[in-house]
């Protein structure tokens, strides 16, 4: 499966085999210069911040759609999926 | 008594956190400045950087009101989604409203911004959206339950003050009620001063202050002009005239030819 990542293409390998909702292992292999997340199939956009080790000082997006913190352990991650993870940043 | 949205204001002068050689000079600079309330906005970053975090937990040690930004929103569903962003992670319903039209001089796409301010004051929002000095869009802001109005002075960063002194002239005597700040363009504290005598309610400065050799200085600075340009359109100015007025009286003169 993939996705793309504040703007760059992951690929995500799906494991049916391990629990819904969980991730398993770290960034392992690339794909075009980018990390392969080894990711359970049904993982949440909770549970890719988590394993990417962002804080908690983040907003998200999903496919432009605007993902409340209190919803991101509701919503799984899909094929393609255009995930925004913003900051703090400065700004005029 | 300076207000916006019901939140009074110890400053007229609002300022911008980018640009700054150092996070330690914006922070000096903010301070310097006396500044209220300070603009921020939102980046991609990636995992384990906590940059962000650092950024913010500056911000919040200066004490000061946060201004969430668009920048860099070219659609109206960009603007949005970032604005729902912004208000989670600053915990703010103020939100600097920018839809980008045109590249070269990052003129505000009007049409979209106002769609955009409709939405977003519908979802709860206080927007303070980036505009031009044009009366009718102002206009339809308001209707839209804008509570502020930014226009620019001239093209974002370009330094250049009040490009059209008329526009904005005109554009204050038409909404004397509403906070009015003039948001962009401005590169000397002669320029906020002439923005605060056309009687401005505010003005917001990035480039200026970030990219002086001393920002603290500048910072400082800017804010006198402020102050004294505010002091001045409360004083009244005189009208500028074409042909000259001696101002030594006449009568009583002696005839020496």
């Amino acid at each position: 499966m993939r996705i793309v990542l504040n703007g760059a293409w992951r690929e995500v390998a799906g494991n049916s085999a391990d629990a819904a909702g969980a991730v398993s292992g770290n960034a392992a292999a690339t794909l075009d210069g980018a990390d392969t997340l080894d990711f359970a199939a049904g993982a949440t956009l909770q549970a890719l911040l988590c394993e990417l080790g962002f804080g908690v000082t983040v907003a998200t997006a999903v496919n432009g759609e605007f993902v409340p913190q209190g919803a991101r352990a509701r919503r799984v991650v899909r094929e393609g999926d255009r995930i925004e993870v913003l900051s703090p940043m400065q700004g005029g | 008594m300076f207000k916006l949205y019901d939140v009074e204001l110890s400053s007229r002068l609002l300022l911008g956190t980018a640009r700054y050689p150092s996070p330690s000079i914006m922070a000096e600079a903010v301070r310097a400045a006396g500044a209220a309330v300070v603009t921020v906005s939102l980046r991609r970053e990636a995992g384990g950087e906590r940059a962000g975090q650092g950024f913010w937990s500056l911000v919040r040690s200066l004490g000061v009101r946060v201004l969430p930004n668009t920048a860099g929103c070219h659609t109206v569903k960009e603007a949005v989604t970032t604005a729902h962003m912004a208000r989670e992670l600053f915990e703010t319903a103020w939100i600097k409203l920018e839809v980008i039209g045109e590249d070269d001089t990052l003129q505000p796409d009007v049409i979209g911004l106002l769609e955009a301010a409709r939405v977003l004051v519908q979802e709860g929002f206080q927007v303070l959206p980036y505009c031009t000095e044009d009366l009718v869009v102002a206009d339809r802001l308001l209707s839209a339950g804008c509570g502020v109005l930014m226009p620019w002075g001239a093209p974002i960063g370009s330094g250049r003050g009040l490009n059209n002194p008329f526009g904005l002239r005109a554009l204050r005597a038409h909404f004397p009620q509403v906070p009015l700040i003039v948001d962009a363009g401005i590169g000397t504290p002669s320029h906020a001063a002439a923005a605060m005598e056309l009687g401005f309610d505010g003005v917001l400065i990035n480039t200026a202050v970030a990219q002086a050799r001393q920002p603290a200085a500048m910072a400082r600075a800017f804010a006198q002009a402020v102050e004294a340009g505010r002091a001045a359109y409360l004083a009244g100015p005189i009208p500028a005239r074409d042909l000259a007025v001696p101002s030594t009286p006449l009568i009583g003169k002696a005839f020496l030819g």
